[in-house]
């Protein structure tokens, strides 16, 4: 068996133990809270009676996946190479906001549009994670503090836009504020058509299935190519490994710091859009928030790798859309944050655990796979 | 030859039947020793034979997996250090462990601090640790901050410590090897009267001369196991080195001299401030601004170091560790910002980043591979890549060309004898010796012109020695000029064309190889010698 696949092996088992014992320690605190864990667990699979409500359902854990899946994608950036980059929630916030904005003020054919609109969001994104950047590299500064006080600052800064220089206009009698709708063109097409292919009814709900999927799909891909086949990619991996080994191969550190954390911020960017180009047309004060803090969750569960991350994004959208199907079977859907956070403690123990076990096994093989010169072998 | 005939009492430590398995490093196997009370017990054997192993198990660091040992008649097992230190047992290990910005004093009772109404008592330590010191005739200043000691200071607190802690039993791993000659002599006065007091030292090197000077008493380990038990008296050192390497001895001279008249490297006026770069000023040469900083009194981690390596030569640093070798190397690879000037061929390599260094010809097997030299949890294939990312045939435009890597690394693999199932293999499972290979054939991919060695056998066997050895001679006669850095100064005597000094950042003397002994570079290292430039 190659080495890659042993070690990748072990990953996977060290993830599914960590699920049932997660599952097992949720099931005391159901019971505690007064509830059946069967009656808990069944709701979870339980998408509705109807075939509108299931196709609903199933439309509902795909978006919520899309938002988190490219959340992770942006942690795990930083994270590759020990940058903790806590700012994606303020990132992708700003960048929404901008975004949105900038793409109701003109209209284009819809490719232009939603073009314009990606790339307004990924440069905002970016260029808000270069400060945090720019501080480390200049002045020392830890990212890790610099990016949490961006955040409120980010934070209030978009409650403002929204209420004032952006804002657009309010109808009659309502509560939000929001920032101008977007002409049609910007809006996404849904992949409603895909239930077509199985006989199922379309969702109806909150847009359907928004099309912002295969953007996070190739986005993936691509991250995945850049950080696996590129030569950037593998100096971001040396420089994660080993700092100075890397400084002494000639990889400039100031360089990578700067890189990787635009990088990070330019797609934790674009997480606001599958919401606004697949239902909203717009930023407003309902907007989805904490995306960025659930990243950071599912790139550690994930193990920073793109499918792992895509894994981890789909098993905690799976968890977040039973909260409607929980309450009704009266079970509390606190749990489901009990389980969510539980799961991800667990995993990474299991992930240093399995780590170490892989790293011994490997020392090991390659041991006895020396045979001959094994040093337990003594001459005389 | 065997110990009970010189027994008076039974014998402080005695190990029986020891045996450790151990993925990836040598082992020990069935190791037998006993060592008699009052005496200095010396373990020689080759870097890698197991001697370390050994003493984490006789200082409660490892668990054996079969055998036992005795301390002073009785068995024990020792689950941790602090079993070991209550058994009487005591190490004093090659690297020290001292926190630099706290006293004599405080070192000393780290750990096991006497203390009066919660307070430190400073007094009662103050009266203990000179009561020890004189006894044993150790002096060190109680007061002193460790930062301003030397070497041989701090290996006196490293024993008093012990001491300190109830020691009966000293643990001394290779003691001698940051030491110069003088102060070797000083340590053995030392050891000589610990065991008149009625203490046992045991003494691990692989120096012979040291260890037929002190020891009473030697046991000789090979590839893991106690080979032979001999007295002092009776073995040369000759001898006692074909019992520890089993074959024919390695040497590390290099034949005829390949040396050129071209000149590969060339460095001027090298100078580096200690508290931080300050750019010199505009139409100031450098050496004016050498005697500026001078005369402002700012210290100085190189001082106007300038030297010249021509194509075909290895020129040997000697010196003390700590004397501004790893920043002269730092200030080459354009780690560190310095002032002066470096070319390479005619090629001016001032304001260069490291890469562009790397890409005009330098290789660099570094002082400490595990920091700077590997990447221990990626594949083999991938540290081939690293350091050479930007070149074939690691890359093919923006890629890594993963295929070509690993095609190279299976050179590698193959041309150097590194012991390896394949090239996706991760770094940290080789040992020591093969992972070094692995740097040494990397640092050679791509045909340098110059290469920093530095330290390039450390800590490796002696087969994976005598090759590194070969590449380096064979990489000479080929035309590449090599910087050597190395505390072994057999090595560096042996492998070098010329040999430089340095000392407290400067070049303090030329010397040649051909009639230079250990103990007079010692003198040039330490400063006893005043630096007369000769050659």
């Amino acid at each position: 068996m190659p080495a890659g696949l042993n070690r990748a092996l072990f990953t996977v088992a060290g993830a599914v133990i960590a699920i049932i014992l997660a599952i097992a320690i949720c099931s005391v605190a159901i019971v505690a809270a007064g509830a059946d864990p069967l009656t808990a667990f069944a709701a979870f699979f339980d998408f509705g009676a109807s075939a509108r409500s299931q196709s609903n359902g199933i439309a509902a854990f795909l978006n919520r996946a899309v938002p988190l899946f490219i959340a992770g994608l942006a942690v795990a950036v930083g994270f590759r190479m020990n940058l903790f980059n806590i700012g994606v929630e303020g990132q992708y916030r700003l960048a929404a906001i901008c975004a949105a904005y900038v793409g109701s003020t003109f209209t284009a054919p819809k490719p232009i549009q939603i073009a314009v609109i990606i790339l307004v969001a990924a440069a905002v994104g970016g260029l808000y994670a270069l400060i945090p950047a720019v501080m480390k590299v200049t002045r020392g500064v830890n990212e890790v503090i610099a990016t949490i006080m961006l955040n409120y600052i980010a934070i209030s800064l978009t409650s403002y836009l929204v209420r004032g220089p952006f804002a657009g206009q309010r109808a009659a009698g309502e509560l939000t504020t929001t920032t101008p709708d977007l002409p049609e063109s910007a809006m996404f097409p849904d992949l409603n058509f895909v239930f077509d292919w199985f006989g199922m009814l379309a969702p109806t709900r909150g847009g359907g299935v928004w099309g912002f999927l295969l953007v996070a799909v190739v986005l993936g891909l691509v991250v995945w190519v850049v950080l696996e086949r590129t030569r950037f990619g593998f100096e971001v991996k040396a420089s994660g490994l080993n700092g100075p080994a890397a400084l002494a191969s000639g990889v400039n550190p100031k360089t990578m710091v700067i890189a990787t954390m635009v990088m990070s911020g330019a797609i934790a960017g674009l997480i606001g859009l599958p919401e606004i180009l697949g239902d909203r047309g717009a930023f407003n004060s309902n907007f989805t928030a904490g995306l960025g803090f659930l990243g950071i969750a599912v790139a550690l569960l994930g193990r920073n790798k793109p499918l792992g991350i895509a894994i981890a994004a789909l098993l905690f959208a799976f968890l977040d859309r039973a909260q409607g199907a929980l309450q009704i079977a009266d079970v509390p859907p606190s749990v489901i944050t009990i389980m969510q956070g539980v799961i991800v403690l667990l995993v990474v123990v299991a992930n240093e655990v399995t780590n170490r076990l892989a790293l011994r096994l490997e020392e090991r093989r390659a041991a006895r796979q020396l045979g001959g010169n094994s040093p337990v072998e003594v001459g005389a | 030859m065997s110990s009970d005939t010189l027994a008076t009492a039974r014998p402080a430590v005695e190990l029986t039947g020891i045996t450790k398995r151990f993925p990836g490093v040598v082992a020990n196997h069935d190791i037998r020793i006993s060592v008699r009370q009052g005496t200095v017990h010396a373990i020689v054997g080759e870097n890698g034979a197991g001697k370390s192993t050994l003493m984490k198990i006789l200082y409660g660091m490892q668990k054996p997996d079969e055998g036992t040992i005795k301390v002073d008649g009785k068995d024990v097992s020792f689950r941790s250090p602090s079993d070991a230190i209550d058994a009487g047992i005591g190490m004093v290990h090659q690297h020290f462990m001292l926190a630099d910005n706290l006293t004599v004093l405080e070192n000393i009772v780290l750990g096991a601090e006497p203390a009066k109404g919660g307070r430190l008592d400073v007094a009662a330590a103050r009266k203990r640790i000179t009561e020890l010191a004189s006894a044993h005739g150790l002096r060190v200043d109680p007061g002193k901050l460790v930062e301003n000691l030397g070497v041989g200071d701090r290996q006196r607190v490293e024993i008093l410590k012990v001491l300190y802690r109830g020691a009966r039993i000293l643990i001394l791993d290779e003691p001698t090897a940051v030491l110069v000659p003088q102060e070797v002599d000083e340590l053995f006065q030392n050891l000589r009267e610990l065991t008149a007091e009625g203490l046992t030292v045991i003494f691990i090197s692989h120096k012979l001369d040291e260890v037929l000077d002190i020891a009473d008493e030697i046991t000789v380990i090979r590839r893991g196991t106690t080979v032979a038990s001999v007295d002092p008296r009776e073995v040369t050192a000759r001898q006692l080195a074909e019992l520890m390497v089993g074959s024919e001895l390695p040497t590390p001279e290099t034949r005829e001299s390949t040396v050129t008249d071209t000149v590969m490297l060339k460095v001027s006026h090298l100078t580096m401030e200690a508290d931080g770069h300050r750019a010199v000023p505009k139409d100031m040469p450098v050496e004016r601004y050498i005697d500026l900083l001078r005369e402002e009194g700012r210290r100085l981690l190189l001082d106007d170091v300038s030297f010249e390596i021509h194509k075909g030569e290895i020129l040997g640093l000697a010196g003390v560790e700590g004397n501004g070798q790893s920043e002269l190397i730092e200030a080459i690879m354009g780690i560190r910002l310095s002032h002066g000037g470096i070319t390479l061929g005619d090629q001016d390599l001032s304001g260069w980043s490291t890469l562009k260094r790397r890409e005009a010809g330098i290789g660099y097997i570094p002082e400490d591979r595990h920091r700077q030299g590997l990447l221990l949890e990626a594949s083999l294939w991938e540290n081939r890549v690293l350091g050479h990312q930007t070149r074939r045939p690691a890359r093919s435009g923006i890629w890594i060309n993963r295929g070509a890597a690993k095609a190279d690394t299976w050179r590698i693999v193959r041309d150097y004898d590194v012991r390896t199932p394949g090239v996706d293999t991760l770094a940290l499972a080789l040992s020591g010796g093969n992972q070094q290979k692995l740097i040494v054939g990397r640092e050679m991919s791509g045909e340098p012109a110059f290469l920093i060695a530095a330290h390039p056998t450390r800590g490796v066997d002696v087969g994976a020695q005598a090759a590194i050895w070969d590449h380096l001679r064979e990489a000479r006669a080929a035309g590449l000029a090599v910087l050597l850095i190395s505390a072994d100064l057999d090595e560096l005597i042996g492998l070098s064309d010329s040999i430089r000094v340095i000392y407290r950042g400067r070049l303090v003397a030329a010397l040649d190889p051909s009639d230079i002994t250990p103990e007079r570079l010692g003198g040039y290292m330490t400063g006893a010698i005043a630096g007369t430039e000769e050659s």
